[in-house]
């Protein structure tokens, strides 16, 4: 065993730093950033604490923007697969960047906005994003990357009943929507979403006021703090995508099992990066999928584990795997050959040398409970 | 009796030439919540760094590596069937293995519990 001691001093910091150490925080590198993995109650009470009731994340590491102008909208539509003209002021969906292959170079959230999109995108790829963003708008719309506001988020079942006390205009919401609300005199950007296949919320906030939001929000009784192993466990069992892992540069929306942010309109269309490899997808299958697979024994499979079928042909790769908390047991998702990607086919996973019995299975593995 | 340590944070107990073998509280408390624990079969030859057994958080898995060179005797079965054990008793029912040791020299270069705090407040 190894334990793990490396802070390097040149990781970016959230603006809530002082307060996930205040509380006891285990801090990691993330995506160049000094993050919360846990906290002292451990990523196992973490977990189960949103299941049932919320928690707090912070999501700062990930990168807000505005893409601005008469034309933002269109001009965004030529890098994803999403319909955003038909969307409503106030909606959000969840796309992804789309390179020339049909690949995904990130998956993001945006929100229809009054004078364009309101933007929020993973940590890692964050200036990457921007800087496509930027040239694949240039001279339609206007980025304005955020970088003086923290991002929160606000997940589990009771997550509304708490929002809604401290601002009371967030109880009508539904998933997927945003709003701009005053909270404490607060300007909040609240999104209905999240990542952990429950109800909840990201809200933004300017940095300067983050760690006064954040402690409002803790001083809530339902209210615990969780880090990013649970946020990472939370979205396994939700079925849920992390990028750089289960979707890539080399995997497409339809291998992906995504295919739904291809919008009707587009699939008739097209118009968006690799449109031709994933509209012939559409038709015609692939060769590969992203699947469920659900160990047998208690063994968890992780990233990278080997998946074969029952006569030792190596059939695929899982792309993200752990032990579910609420589930009790192992699971992991990942991409087999199409042929065996249909629920209850049974495969081995090779662990440590050994085969280890597992089946396909349809994902999520807990059920959501988002509000519709 | 007398307990040694290695730098892989595993505990020896020796009692004649058998080493009963666990881990520390300090790596456990690195780990977090264990969810999975193998131990070695009965009967299996290790030699001395041989990956023994695994750990397994929900975040990561870990060998538990052969502090000394012998054949297996027994593996702790209760903590396979049940993680928290180890976590809720590491110095006691949370054992992983006992081992007959082929090369008792080899505990010489082991810590004892004294030089094993120590090395333990220089990683913090």
């Amino acid at each position: 065993m190894s334990a793990e001691n490396t802070n390097p001093e040149d990781l970016h910091t959230t603006p809530l730093d002082g307060l996930h150490r205040a509380l006891g925080a285990k801090m990691v590198p993330f995506a160049g950033y000094a993050m919360p993995v846990q906290y002292p109650a451990g990523i196992l009470k973490e977990h189960l604490h949103t299941r049932a009731s919320a928690s707090l994340f912070d999501v700062s590491h990930m990168g807000q923007g505005f893409l601005r102008g008469a034309d933002a909208i269109q001009a965004f539509e030529t890098l994803v697969p999403g319909d955003y003209q038909v969307m409503q002021v106030g909606k959000t969906r969840y796309t992804v960047l789309l390179n020339d292959q049909g690949g995904i170079l990130d998956d993001l959230m945006a929100t229809r906005i009054a004078d364009g999109l309101y933007l929020v995108v993973n940590a890692a790829c964050k200036d990457q994003d921007f800087a496509h963003i930027e040239a694949g708008t240039k001279g339609r719309a206007t980025l304005e990357v955020l970088t003086d506001r923290a991002l929160l988020a606000l997940q589990g079942p009771k997550a509304g009943d708490v929002l809604a006390r401290l601002a009371p205009e967030t109880a009508a919401m539904t998933f997927m929507t945003f709003k701009e609300v005053a909270i404490n005199g607060i300007d909040c950007f609240v999104t209905r979403s999240g990542y952990t296949g429950e109800d909840g919320f990201e809200i933004s906030v300017p940095s300067a006021q983050a760690e006064a939001f954040a402690k409002l929000l803790l001083d809530q009784p339902e209210v615990e703090p969780a880090g990013l192993g649970a946020r990472d466990s939370l979205r396994l069992e939700a079925g849920l995508c992390l990028y750089g892992h289960d979707i890539t540069p080399e995997t497409t929306p339809v291998e992906a099992d995504i295919k739904w942010v291809v919008n009707k309109r587009r699939r008739e269309q097209g118009g968006f990066p690799g449109a031709d490899i994933i509209l012939d997808q559409l038709q015609n299958g692939t060769e590969q999928q992203r699947v469920g697979i659900l160990p047998e024994g208690r063994a968890p499979a992780r990233d990278g584990t080997e998946v074969q079928d029952l006569e030792g042909h190596t059939i695929g790769t899982i792309t993200s795997g752990g032990f579910g908390p609420s589930v009790g047991g192992p699971i992991a998702m990942g991409y087999v050959k199409s042929a065996f990607a249909a629920p209850g086919t049974p495969v081995n996973l090779i662990v440590r040398n050994k085969p280890l019995a597992a089946k396909i299975v349809k994902m999520p593995f807990t059920d959501k409970s988002y509000k519709v | 009796m007398s307990l040694k340590f290695t730098k892989d944070h595993e505990w020896i107990n020796l009692d004649g030439d058998i080493a009963t073998v666990g881990v520390t509280a300090y790596a456990l408390k690195q780990l977090g919540d264990l969810v999975f624990v193998e131990v070695p079969d009965e009967g299996r030859m290790l030699s001395k760094g041989d990956e023994a057994a695994v750990v397994e958080s929900v975040k990561a898995a870990s060998e538990v590596y052969a502090p000394v060179t012998g054949e297996v005797i027994e593996g702790n079965v209760a903590i396979t069937d049940d993680p928290a054990t180890v976590s809720g008793d590491p110095a006691e029912d949370g054992w992983f293995f006992k081992i007959r040791l082929s090369d008792p020299s080899e505990l010489d270069d082991l810590m004892d519990e004294e030089e094993y705090d120590v090395y333990v407040e220089s990683l913090d």
